[in-house]
């Protein structure tokens, strides 16, 4: 009998085993529904944020130095409390750095307020008004709609102009083209003269369409006079950019005139350390994800393997008849792997039907969705904890002597 | 050359500190076409003679020669090959499958001899026929009296073209009328050429045979053949 042939036969004969006991192997498979649908979930969770992630983080550049009074992700808050004491990096250091880097390509101080906005009658509570000069398009991870940046001219101040985010040009105006018009931010007047195009969010936090770029004349002169700034450096070569983190460390702390044995007082923050925080971040999760999955599959590999050792025994006159007309070992073996392979793919079905709609919901809040390699691995793994909760109670059905088995009543 | 060939068979179980002696060096031959009822007293060792001979069960010593090959050394697996190919087994119990019906039971041993499933289907229908079962071919084993279910059971035992048919009382769960022409039909199968082995306790069953041997204690007591053995009671028909 050819491997094929026992197969279909086992199949069949599942089949047939699983619908005289729907209700038992319902019930049995719900260990296995449970780690599935925690397996399908964490999947589509962890590519969703994967996704994201890689939609957002675009907004800071791999090739982005960001000198600021604060590095990103701090250890410990005695780190952050001394870090708040560190004086404020001033738009005159931006400058000055400026003047002495060699292995960068634009320099752009920026500074930033939440500020009202509006046009007519409409109005935005809150967009965050950023002031920068005219290397910020260079280094702010945006690209231009509508109309154009501001110049360098126009930077120095003289003309209050203003390149607004898509997310502001949706909300204040309808159907009218912006460019040209003029808006009020906190009652002084600006007019516009580009879009940018739209860049959604930064890991589904911060919005970065909701934002105003104005010239840092203009800003300090309305909105902060005083401002800490961070000085958002792009470098010539990214491959390069450890040597120009040192070079502009050391420009950086000259010009705050500190000592050699002193620490530095300011920080410089780059993509990266957002990549490893969210790998790290990812990582957790996955792990936390795999231990319910394991523990969960575990304890329904246990009912899968109870519930076959039930199987076998009553069926063990069964298993008796089959060998007395010739099934062999491997044939009686199969038959019950693949009967708790069944069970368990069936499990497996059902949790993917559960988590279908689960992930229609995650949705709302990532970019998430039921991939089919997520499809593929759910299944594998209903699949594979079938045949390993399944091989002992098969094993010990296909050892059965035919003639103790027959007697069995 | 014996179709059977037992040389000093013995099997024994050892049930804790005792030893029982299901079979004590029984030495045996049995020619193709031989009709054989086995009798004796309960617990004399009938089941274990007919299981040993049906490769169901392993001697614990001695030598069987099926078809001239040496089985009493065959592993599991081989073991099961040859109850598929020259063993047709018949209970007393039937030992059908519950869950299905009686074209599937009798399908069985070819299923597990690899036949493709529409010359299995072919050859299960024939078999059913030939026990005068072709209108029974759906019906679950619950759903067929006694009678019926020991057809079935005939007609699976058939179906792969056995060497030899074993029957481990067969009629011990009918009553007389039925038993009776569950005989018929195996002095039927007899006369058409089959090499059928009987065990019963009942002298009226055993008159069918043309051999009767008597077990006692796990020892052939005696072994007489009488060629004027009953004529079977219904006309032959097409058995295969
Ligand atoms: N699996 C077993 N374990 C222990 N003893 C057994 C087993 N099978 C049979 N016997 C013993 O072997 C002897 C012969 O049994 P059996 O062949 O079934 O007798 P019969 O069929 O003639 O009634 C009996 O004493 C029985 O108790
Ligand atoms: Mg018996």
């Amino acid at each position: 009998m050819n491997l094929l042939a026992e197969v279909k036969e086992g199949l069949s004969i599942s089949w047939e085993a699983i619908r005289a006991n729907k209700m038992r192997s319902a019930l049995t498979t719900l260990g296995i529904v449970i780690g599935v649908v925690t397996v399908t979930l964490m999947g589509t969770a962890i590519q969703g944020l994967d996704r994201a992630f890689l939609d957002n983080i675009s907004a800071i550049g791999a090739d982005i130095l960001y000198v600021e009074r604060f590095e990103w992700f701090t250890g410990s808050r005695e780190d952050w409390l001394r870090m708040q004491k560190r004086p404020r990096i001033t738009l005159e250091q931006a400058e000055q750095l400026e003047g002495q880097l060699t292995m960068s390509r634009a320099v752009a101080p920026v500074a930033s307020r939440d500020r009202p906005v509006r046009y007519g009658r409409a109005e935005s509570a809150s967009v965050r008004i950023i002031g920068s000069t005219e290397q910020y398009q260079y280094t702010g991870g945006i690209s231009i709609a509508k109309g154009r940046f501001f110049s360098e001219q126009e930077a120095r101040g003289g003309r209050p102009v203003c390149v607004i985010g898509s997310e502001v040009a949706e909300n204040l105006f309808r159907d009218e083209p912006p460019v040209g018009r003029r808006i009020r931010i906190d009652q002084q007047s600006f007019e516009i003269i580009g879009v940018l195009e739209k860049q959604g969010s930064l890991l589904g936090l911060i919005s970065l369409d909701n934002q105003i770029i104005v010239p840092l004349p203009q800003f300090t002169a309305y909105f902060r006079n005083n401002p800490d700034v961070t000085i958002q450096v792009k470098v010539i070569a990214v491959d390069q950019i450890e040597e120009a983190k040192e070079e502009l460390r050391a420009v950086m702390r000259r010009i705050r005139g500190l000592a050699p044995a002193e620490p530095d007082d300011f920080g410089i923050n780059q993509q990266d350390q957002f990549v490893q925080i969210f790998h790290r971040l990812g990582g957790t999760i996955a792990a936390i994800g795999l231990f319910i999955t394991a523990l969960s599959l575990f304890v329904g590999g246990i009912g899968i393997m109870n519930i076959m050792f039930v199987s076998v025994a009553e069926r063990t006159r069964e298993i008796g008849i089959r060998k007395a007309v010739g099934a062999k070992r491997r044939t009686i073996l199969l038959q019950f792997l693949i009967e708790a392979a069944c069970i368990c793919l069936l499990g497996g079905c059902l949790a993917l039907a559960i988590a279908w709609p689960l992930t229609l919901v995650m949705q709302r809040f990532m970019p998430a969705a039921l991939s089919p390699p997520i499809v593929l691995i759910a299944l594998m793994v209903s699949l594979i904890t079938g045949v390993i909760s399944g091989f002992l109670p098969a094993w010990r059905a296909a050892r059965m002597n035919p003639v103790d088995a027959l007697r069995n009543e | 050359m014996s179709l059977i060939r037992l040389k000093r068979i013995s099997r024994r179980y050892q049930m804790g500190a005792e030893t029982i002696h299901a079979l004590r060096e029984v030495s045996l031959e049995i020619e193709r076409g031989e009709y054989v009822a086995i009798m004796g007293p309960s617990g004399s060792g009938k089941s274990t003679l007919m299981n040993v001979i049906g490769c169901l069960d392993t001697p614990t010593s001695g030598e069987y020669e099926l078809n001239n090959t040496l089985v009493s050394e065959m592993d599991d697996n081989e073991l099961a090959e040859i109850r598929n190919k020259e063993i047709g087994f018949i209970f007393q119990t039937f030992n059908l499958l519950p869950r299905s019906d009686a074209l599937r039971n009798v399908e069985l041993p070819l299923i597990y001899a690899g036949v493709p499933a529409e010359e299995r289907r072919r050859i299960a229908l024939d078999a059913l026929a030939s026990v005068g079962l072709a209108d029974r071919i759906h019906h679950k084993p619950n759903e067929m009296s006694g009678g019926q279910r020991q057809r079935v059971a005939v007609a699976r035992a058939l179906v792969n073209k056995p060497s030899i048919l074993l029957a481990d009382e067969p009629t011990g769960n009918l009553d007389s009328k039925t038993g009776a022409e569950i005989m018929a039909l195996f002095s039927q199968l007899s006369n058409q050429g089959h090499t059928i082995i009987v065990v019963t306790h009942e002298e009226d069953i055993a008159k069918h045979a043309r051999r009767i041997l008597r077990i006692r204690d796990g020892l052939i007591a005696s072994d007489e053949r009488h060629e004027g053995a009953r004529p079977a009671t219904v006309p032959p028909a097409s058995v295969p």
